[in-house]
């Protein structure tokens, strides 16, 4: 049995273990802040920050189009036949397999959910490329010719899949309704008339537009929490390593948290 | 020239740099050597302004590195070229694009222009043959040479190498020692090399710096390093059993 010594020194290291994790965590914080203060300045060169955006467009939002549209059609293809072996009864109308398909895609899948996988992807792919630029010096590089390596290395990269987002969650959306659609043709498991007039049962524009603001910010996120976790690398190879790991997962729980504060703001 | 008066700088506890004084002329060769641990990385970031000393000052012609405002400093760091120990090219472009680079991000010469310029460094350096691969399809030398063509690409007045050589075979090492000799020599730039490799003291070594302990141990040309009182020097340099037959037999 513990003295009542023991116990209240442990109680003791438990408050100071506690106090250290909000003090480092507020310190990391202020880290990422100064980052992005370093990053959102004014490009060194305009040509050259249009040819990294052009660059980073294409490696970050356009090359991740085929696994979203992958993923995406066939999410929306369980979608619809999960929706249609659970919530089907006779008290149901036909419809609701189609309408609840496309608002799981519309409002959680195509923004969130996508996002969510794409923080694994263009996440880990930013943190593992700055990271390897900071262990191998390229960084120390560009600081000694006098480049801004912050702005020039990031900034584009926010803004490539920033702008491409949106065309990545309508793709998204596409593809799951597409996949709904298919599955009803190819299994049967009911009528394309009546998953098209789910589809389109009470539409309303503003959903999509939810989606679009939405991923602004998850894109956000995604860029530049895992642009952090690369840049302030120390180490060698398992560092950058560990710190892709840890982007991903700071991603993903800020997605998630995120999520929750623009639904309730957006969809009130 | 660079001046260095008074550097200090610790980690924590730990004294890295001790007071260093030091005047790095141009046209010259200058080596910081020492034995690993012995402060010289760290005093050519504080040098270069990857780091802040806790005292003294960085002078460049006259200019504290330290006390200047960031616009200043950025405007100094574009008077120099840097080489790293692992020459840090930019994978993700060729070796012109990576000699183009400063050219792109701060010349206002046409494109043209700018490539007939990035073409004669890498002629500078013999690698214009290698122009259009990418750095990983480079051997360690080449890597080099690519770095020191983009480092004086855009005619830098001050050119800093972190061990040249390291990793290089020791012919390989003789280019890279010859090559940043004659360019400080022809184009009159303070150069400062930080190394432990003894050819490099013995081949280009105008000036040189021992380092010990962080402080400044010893100071001289390689003329006088060979006839040198300094223990701590001369357990450096003839550490190899065939370095100390060379100094027996001149002896004798």
């Amino acid at each position: 049995m513990p003295t009542s010594a023991q116990t209240a020194n442990c109680n003791r290291h438990d408050t100071n273990d506690k106090i250290m994790i909000i003090v480092d965590s507020i310190a990391t914080f202020g880290k990422y802040l100064m980052l992005m203060k370093r990053v959102f300045a004014r490009p060194d060169r305009g040509r050259m920050f249009f040819k990294q955006y052009i660059r980073e467009a294409s490696q970050l939002g356009i090359s991740s189009i085929p696994i979203v549209l992958l993923i995406s059609f066939f999410i929306g293809a369980v979608i619809c036949i999960q929706m249609k072996l659970n919530v089907e009864s006779a008290w149901m109308p036909k419809f609701v397999t189609g309408y609840a398909t496309r608002e799981i895609m519309l409002l959680e899948f195509s923004s969130s959910i996508m996002c969510l996988i794409l923080s694994g992807k263009v996440g880990s792919n930013i943190t593992s490329e700055i990271g390897a630029m900071r262990v191998t010096q390229q960084i120390d590089a560009l600081e000694i010719m006098g480049v801004n390596s912050a702005n020039y290395l990031i900034f584009p990269k926010i803004v490539a899949l920033v702008s491409t987002i949106p065309i990545l969650v309508i793709f998204s959306i596409a593809a799951g309704v597409m996949g709904a659609y298919g599955i009803s043709i190819f299994t049967g498991i009911m009528t394309p008339a009546d998953l098209t007039y789910g589809l389109q049962y009470e539409f309303s524009q503003w959903y999509i537009w939810c989606s679009i603001i939405k991923s602004f910010f998850f894109a956000f996120i995604i860029t530049s929490v895992a642009s952090f976790y690369g840049y302030t690398v120390e180490g060698g190879s398992i560092e950058v390593g560990k710190a892709s790991t840890d982007a991903v997962v700071s991603c993903s729980v800020l997605i998630l948290f995120a999520d929750i504060i623009l639904t309730q703001l957006l969809m009130q | 020239m660079i001046e260095l008066e008074s550097i200090s700088k610790k980690f924590e506890s730990q004294v890295v740099l001790d007071n260093i004084n030091a005047t790095f002329d141009n046209g010259k060769s200058n080596l910081i050597i020492g034995l690993s641990g012995a402060g010289k990385t760290v005093l050519l970031k504080c040098i270069v302004g990857l780091l802040t000393p806790d005292e003294g000052k960085v002078l460049y012609d006259g200019r504290n590195m330290i006390t200047l405002n960031k616009k200043e400093r950025l405007l100094l760091r574009r008077e120099m070229g840097m080489l790293f120990q692992s020459a840090a090219l930019f994978d993700s472009m060729s070796v012109l694009e990576n000699v183009m680079f400063p050219l792109d991000m701060f010349s206002d010469k046409n494109r043209d222009e700018r490539i007939e310029r990035a073409r004669f460094c890498l002629e500078r350096v013999n690698m214009l043959e290698a122009q259009y691969k990418s750095p990983s399809e480079l051997s360690g030398g080449m890597q080099k040479r690519a770095a020191i063509a983009r480092a004086i690409a855009l005619e830098p007045r001050y050119l800093f190498c972190d061990e040249p050589n390291s990793g290089l075979d020791p012919q390989t090492s003789l280019i890279i020692d010859e090559l940043i000799h004659d360019i400080t020599r022809e184009y009159n730039i303070t150069t400062i090399v930080n190394t432990h490799d003894m050819n490099s003291v013995m081949g280009i070594g105008d000036h040189i710096i021992f380092l010990a302990d962080g402080k400044k141990s010893w100071e001289g040309t390689k003329d006088e390093i060979l006839h040198t009182d300094n223990d701590r020097l001369n357990e450096f340099l003839f550490s190899s059993d065939l370095l100390k037959k060379v100094k027996k037999t001149e002896k004798q």
